[in-house]
């Protein structure tokens, strides 16, 4: 049932996002960009997490959870040491996702060339 | 005339939008919900897995994110995840695994221009932005959030 | 005083006509499964042509259609007085670093997709003037080259527009004498930059049409003449949708195309999902002229062409400053054997 629900959600903010790049001018990097801050205002407005509940790695999986979990440790950081918690709440819970990518993303360029 | 006047391009703009083919806006949609609903199916696999394990909730979903984050450098480093975006366009670009594919593909592609200007520096090309804007946004946000309201 | 060469605004009319003596294609290998397979002289099996990069490939690629336009006219480099080449690379390196393995006098020029066509216009106005004996007219393109260059790294994913363009991955070389058999360029008319206001690089068929229109009304109106005095008129690569858009333009002017237009765009590929709007590039009407209509007018089925390759002049620093796409389309006539 997880996995189901996992494929609705996620699909959905796939298909919109899909949408937007049809029906308007933007280009995929903008949409990333726009996802990103997007899922952070969702979550700011408490939108988010019962959209993480319903679809679990389907609403954490797309870039707009991105966002959430950025406002997410941002939140638990200040609350527990005030201002500067926005400073390091962040990244802290981004940060594995963050390294993954750069350590994958070095590793891979030096185990594969581009195949155009 | 070289160049139109401001109102020739609008007419020009005009006609030419007309002879472009129409978007397949309702097919890229079901392409891209199926493609982004599968990839997140993964993603919920593993994490299920994980919480089965026994893994704490929050570390079984960061768990998931690099392990995802691993899948999609990984098929794009094999060449795989262009073909995958060229399907399904945001279906496969909004999930994490586009994420690391934006990062990937242009270290791989500038590693012909030396690891330090050209893969690391250019890595987060595209995944860059993306960053910048997470953390404005998720700033902004969350000040709000836990100091205004 | 010299007797002029030039008719009407903007064309010139050759009294000695250059020979085409020879012409040669090199292309990679998707471009060899297409429809103008046959026709080339020399086909990679991968992209990289035997290189470690994709531009080393291309300058591999225009070097091998020089020398193989060459050996098939029995000429060596030291009987070629003028070397005219370019690509669309940052600074036409593709060229640049041809000509360094090739000890010919070496003119590199840039007019984007227009470039084999300004070459060879300028090539026969050297020859036709009794500057050169021989001349080259060179250009290419590759892929993989443009896609980092103009747009994405190749591996990334996402969706081309379905008004873009697959650049061609190939070049082609014309060597043009005062003596010989062949092909002969007749006239050439340098086109004038046009921009009408597009902004979209995805969508250069639509930047690129009144160039085209503009280019061949003047051509037209210089020699008294219409579309059907010829047997062809080939653009380099409007692709579908600049082809339309220009046919639609000459209609409102009163010139029809029907049954004389083809576009090189069109001619290179299969014509499936993934190519878009068509073919694109230098290395379009460069291939399309070396590999099938330089055949055809060699062998008397075409008496004679319009050849006329459009150029968009833009860069990626000026599509993010939102500045539209200019465009230039250069035009020569070559009658057939």
């Amino acid at each position: 049932m997880t996995l189901v629900r996992a494929f609705l959600v996620g699909g959905l903010l796939c298909g919109l996002a899909q949408l937007i790049l049809d029906t308007t001018k933007a280009n995929p990097a903008i949409i990333m960009v726009s996802a990103v801050s997007v899922g952070a205002v969702l979550s700011g407005l408490g939108l988010y997490g019962p959209l993480v509940t319903l679809g679990g790695a389907g609403a954490t999986i797309p870039l707009t959870g991105f966002g959430h979990l950025l406002v997410t440790g941002m939140v638990e950081d200040a609350t527990r040491s005030g201002l500067f918690g926005i400073l390091t709440g962040g990244f802290r819970a981004a940060s594995a996702a963050l390294m993954a990518a750069i350590i994958f993303g070095y590793l891979m360029s030096v185990l594969f060339n581009p195949k155009g | 005339m070289a160049k139109a006047t401001v109102r020739e391009a609008e007419a020009y703009n005009m006609l030419v939008k007309g002879f472009h083919p129409p978007r397949q806006v309702a097919r890229n949609f079901i392409k891209a919900y199926m493609v982004g609903g599968s990839i997140c199916v993964v993603g919920q696999i593993i994490l299920d897995y994980l919480v089965a394990k026994g893994v704490p909730f929050v570390q079984a979903s960061s768990m998931t994110s690099s392990t995802m984050v691993f899948l999609g450098a990984l098929l794009t480093g094999l060449g795989i995840y262009d073909e995958i975006g060229r399907f399904a366009g945001m279906g496969s670009a909004l999930p994490i695994t586009g994420f690391a594919n934006s990062i990937v593909s242009p270290a791989m592609e500038f590693k012909r221009e030396g690891f330090v200007l050209g893969v690391s520096a250019r890595m987060f090309q595209i995944a860059g932005p993306v960053l910048v804007y997470g953390a404005l946004s998720s700033i902004i946000v969350s000040i709000l959030k836990v100091f205004v309201f | 005083m010299l007797e002029s060469m030039r008719r009407g605004s903007s064309t010139c009319v050759f009294r000695e006509m250059p020979v085409i003596v020879s012409a040669a294609a090199v292309c990679g290998p998707k471009e060899g499964k297409g429809p103008l397979g046959p026709g080339f002289d020399l086909i990679y099996k991968d992209t990289l042509a035997g290189e470690n990069s994709w531009e080393k490939a291309e300058s591999r690629m225009a070097r091998q259609a020089v020398e193989i336009a060459l050996a098939k006219a029995s000429l060596s480099n030291n009987d070629v007085d003028f070397l005219f080449a370019g690509d669309l690379l940052n600074q036409i390196t593709a060229s640049g670093f041809m000509g360094r393995e090739l000890n010919i006098p070496f003119l590199g020029i840039y007019g984007a997709c227009s470039t084999m066509i300004e070459g060879m216009g300028l090539a026969a106005a050297l020859v036709a003037g009794g500057f050169a004996r021989r001349a080259v007219a060179a250009a290419s393109s590759h892929h993989d080259t443009a896609e980092r260059q103009y747009r994405y790294p190749t591996e990334f994913g996402y969706q081309r527009a379905p008004t873009s363009q697959w650049t061609v991955t190939g070049a082609g070389a014309a060597v043009l004498a005062n003596e010989g058999s062949g092909p002969r360029i007749e006239s050439f008319t340098a086109g004038r930059i046009q921009d009408y206001g597009i902004i979209d690089p995805n969508d250069m068929g639509s930047a690129m049409a009144p160039a085209f229109v503009d280019t061949l009304c003047r051509h037209l109106e210089d020699m008294s003449r219409g579309p059907q005095d010829y047997d062809l008129v080939l653009s380099g690569d409007l692709g579908r949708i600049g082809s339309t858009v220009a046919r639609h333009l000459l209609k409102e002017k009163g010139i029809d195309l029907t049954g004389v237009h083809e576009d090189s765009g069109l001619l290179v590929y299969e014509m499936t999902p993934e190519i878009c709007s068509g073919a694109s590039g230098c290395g379009c009407i460069a291939t399309v002229f070396a590999a099938k209509v330089w055949k055809e007018l060699s062998a008397g089925k075409l008496k004679r062409v319009l050849l006329i390759a459009t150029g968009a002049l833009h860069s990626p620093t000026t599509c993010q400053q939102n500045e539209s796409i200019p465009s230039v389309a250069h035009a020569v006539s070559v009658l057939g054997v």
